[in-house]
């Protein structure tokens, strides 16, 4: 079965031949790229698109590997163990099954997405090559083996904020999501707002890449920062010549809130139209 | 298969290991990439590259190694290509009888070989001339020209056109470590400063760890975890001044964005070589003077020092005292950079020019032995060498 994107989402060739090679392969598939760019969704919609049940392990910086296959409830044991309680004899009791288990031990072979893997520990990439290479783990408690019975697809997106680990690397498909240029991101607006009026997008693209190639932002804005903007304007019922009209009172984007997430960078962007204003007298 | 573009890019430094290699064979065999130039260019892109960094690098591999081997069966791209071209161009200036004339001597593949050529030898903007890829120029290739055989490169894109050879468009370039630090990659740079300054924290109790595990051995087991907050002290000195004012203000940026990061950090300017004072306010540089010897008493051995500076001055400025172009030095500054190197173990020097200069600029040689060899460039594959060699235990 091929993955070829979906009516809500849109995929590049490169995209969809890194998502082909994860699902024939069975090799985990990891995803990079600028926040907003549409990596988590990806999951979401190649679960949607292949019509299987998507399985979420979030990463914190607190997470450990080991919660990700089973967790045992040492603790409840021994206050069921001093209470006197029957279930204290079978362990099985006291083992939380994680993300990873129950991906392995489902029916039909899931989609797993672990989110954000560089938030976790640096060796937290490391302590699961076994068990997503082999799709299986030992629990020390039982003494049972997990094995998975269908390999579920595994897509694992990192923000880059810590190195992943070679030999991690070495058993993945890697696929940087590159931000859309605009005919790309035509694509993407009119697959989330089909009645929007042409005028309004082509005006808006323009001031939004406007506002990207602004140097020195802290944050550029990116896609999903984009539609939530268009969401707004056609909210507002903004007029198409709103956002063309370079009025000197008004110096930056209409509703730029949407765009701009930090204080420095409107006031950046005042400056930078003030200045500019100032040329054109 | 294709042991020899495996080999090339392990050559030009892609760290491409057996175990991808033989992922890809596996994809081919399960026809992924489905007989097609583009698709095997994307499959052996997810297999064989796993860092944005590296992605430039492929590019270029890729394009040398299956240069000649576009439109395979089925697909005639090298036909529709110069037919769009020339329409385009048409539209804009040819008549009728023009055309046919450029079909009649248009050699389509000679004109994309030397197409393919300048754009390898030019990597900045051009305007004018004959012989570059730019704008208004008489060259066959670039926008806006006159050359009536021209090749038009960023004027128009047809967004229906196939996108033939995506990989020489070379679309991550600005993400190659090699390039110097720019507004794109200074995000990237501030993580590896940060990954620095994360380093060597001591450690702490872990409360919940520790009732977990007392509970699941029966006897009280302490856990520990390293602290959260950052142990790293940092000394920077700029050279300030000239030639590197641009360079300073980025760095400044830089090291400013990562300042929570580390527990104590101090910036000091000097102009061209470190002498018996520095300064914190350059616009009040010659009222609030440091002496030297106070910062070497006041900030202890454990400090890690870093210098930013092009090193590019005359020899005289390092090695002889009274060689300063600003003031009579008592002592030369060689000596004045031993002492700081003697009191901080751990420093390095960033350099913005580039590595392949380094050799030309006597002073640059002089203060590269002075520092040990642990001077670096500006970019951000130098800056992940600096911080290894600074988080190093000494």
């Amino acid at each position: 079965m091929k993955f070829t994107g979906t009516d809500t989402y849109v995929a590049t060739p490169d995209l969809m031949i890194a998502v082909n090679a994860a699902v024939t392969l069975q090799r985990p598939l990891l995803i990079k790229g600028e926040p907003g760019t549409g990596k988590t969704v990806l999951a979401h919609e190649v679960a949607r698109a292949m019509n299987k049940d998507l399985l979420e392990w979030h990463i914190k910086s607190t997470t450990k590997a080991q919660q990700g296959l089973y967790e045992y409830d040492a603790v409840s044991r021994l206050r069921d163990s001093q209470l006197g309680d029957e279930k204290v004899h079978d362990i099985k009791n006291y083992i939380n099954k994680g993300k990873l288990w129950e991906a392995f031990t489902a029916d039909e072979s899931p989609i797993l997405l672990i989110d954000e893997v560089d938030k976790a520990d640096i060796e937290f990439p490391n302590d699961l090559l076994q068990e997503l290479d082999r799709m299986e783990f030992n629990v020390y408690e039982t003494g049972e083996t997990i094995k998975a019975v269908n390999r579920p697809l595994v897509i694992i997106t990192s923000n880059n904020e810590k190195d992943l680990p070679d030999a991690f690397l070495r058993r993945c498909f890697f696929h940087y999501i590159k931000f859309p240029d605009k005919e790309t991101m035509i694509d993407i607006i009119n697959v989330h707002f089909p009645d929007i009026q042409n005028i309004l997008v082509r005006e808006a693209l323009n001031l939004f890449y406007d506002v990207r190639d602004v140097p020195g932002l802290k944050k550029k804005p990116s896609t999903s920062e984009l539609l939530d903007w268009l969401k707004l304007l056609m909210v507002e019922d903004m007029p198409a010549d709103v956002l063309k009209s370079r009025d000197p009172k008004k110096l930056i984007p209409p509703l730029h809130g949407a765009l701009l997430k930090n204080e420095q960078d409107v006031h950046m962007l005042e400056r930078l139209a003030f200045m500019n204003r100032r040329e054109n007298r | 298969m294709f042991t020899n573009f495996f080999l090339n890019l392990r050559d030009h430094g892609v760290p491409v290991s057996l175990r991808e290699y033989l992922t890809l064979m596996e994809g081919m065999q399960a026809g992924i990439a489905n007989h097609s130039l583009e698709d095997f260019y994307y499959l052996s892109r997810a297999t064989l590259v796993k860092n944005e960094s590296n992605l430039d690098k492929f590019d270029q591999v890729f394009g040398h190694c299956f240069k000649g081997l576009e439109a395979p069966e089925g697909q005639d791209l090298t036909s529709e290509i110069p037919e769009d071209w020339l329409r385009k161009m048409a539209e804009k200036f040819l008549s009728p009888e023009e055309m046919a004339k450029i079909e009649a001597m248009g050699d389509w593949d000679k004109l994309m070989e030397t197409l393919k050529k300048r754009l390898e030898e030019q990597d900045s903007r051009h305007q004018g001339g004959s012989k570059w890829i730019g704008t208004a120029g008489t060259s066959p290739f670039g926008a806006y020209g006159y050359n009536p055989e021209g090749v038009r490169i960023g004027q128009k894109e047809s967004r229906h056109r196939r996108a033939v050879k995506v990989w020489d468009k070379r679309e991550f370039r600005n993400l190659d470590d090699n390039v110097e630090l720019g507004t794109r990659n200074i995000k990237v740079a501030l993580k590896r400063l940060r990954n620095f300054a994360r380093q060597g924290a001591a450690e702490e109790l872990d409360l919940d760890d520790t009732i977990r595990s007392t509970a699941k051995q029966g006897y009280l087991d302490i856990k520990m975890v390293p602290e959260r907050h950052n142990a790293i002290k940092v000394l920077i000195f700029f050279d300030i001044g000239g030639s590197m004012d641009p360079h300073i203000k980025l760095c400044e940026e830089l090291f400013s964005a990562a300042r929570s990061e580390f527990k104590h950090m101090e910036y000091f300017y000097f102009h061209n070589c470190l002498y018996e004072g520095v300064w914190q306010d350059n616009s009040r540089r010659h009222q609030n003077r440091l002496s030297t010897y106070d910062i070497l008493h006041k900030y202890p051995h454990d400090y890690k020092v870093i210098f930013v500076g092009d090193a590019s001055m005359s020899p005289y400025e390092i090695v002889y005292p009274g060689g300063s172009v600003e003031h009579w030095n008592e002592e030369s500054g060689e000596v004045w950079m031993k002492r700081v190197l003697d009191v901080y173990q751990s420093a390095i020097w960033l350099n913005p020019t580039k590595e392949s200069h380094w050799d030309y600029t006597h002073s640059i040689s002089l203060m590269r032995e002075l520092m040990d060899d642990r001077m670096y460039p500006l970019t951000i594959g130098g800056m992940e060498q600096a911080m290894k060699e600074l988080s190093r235990k000494k």
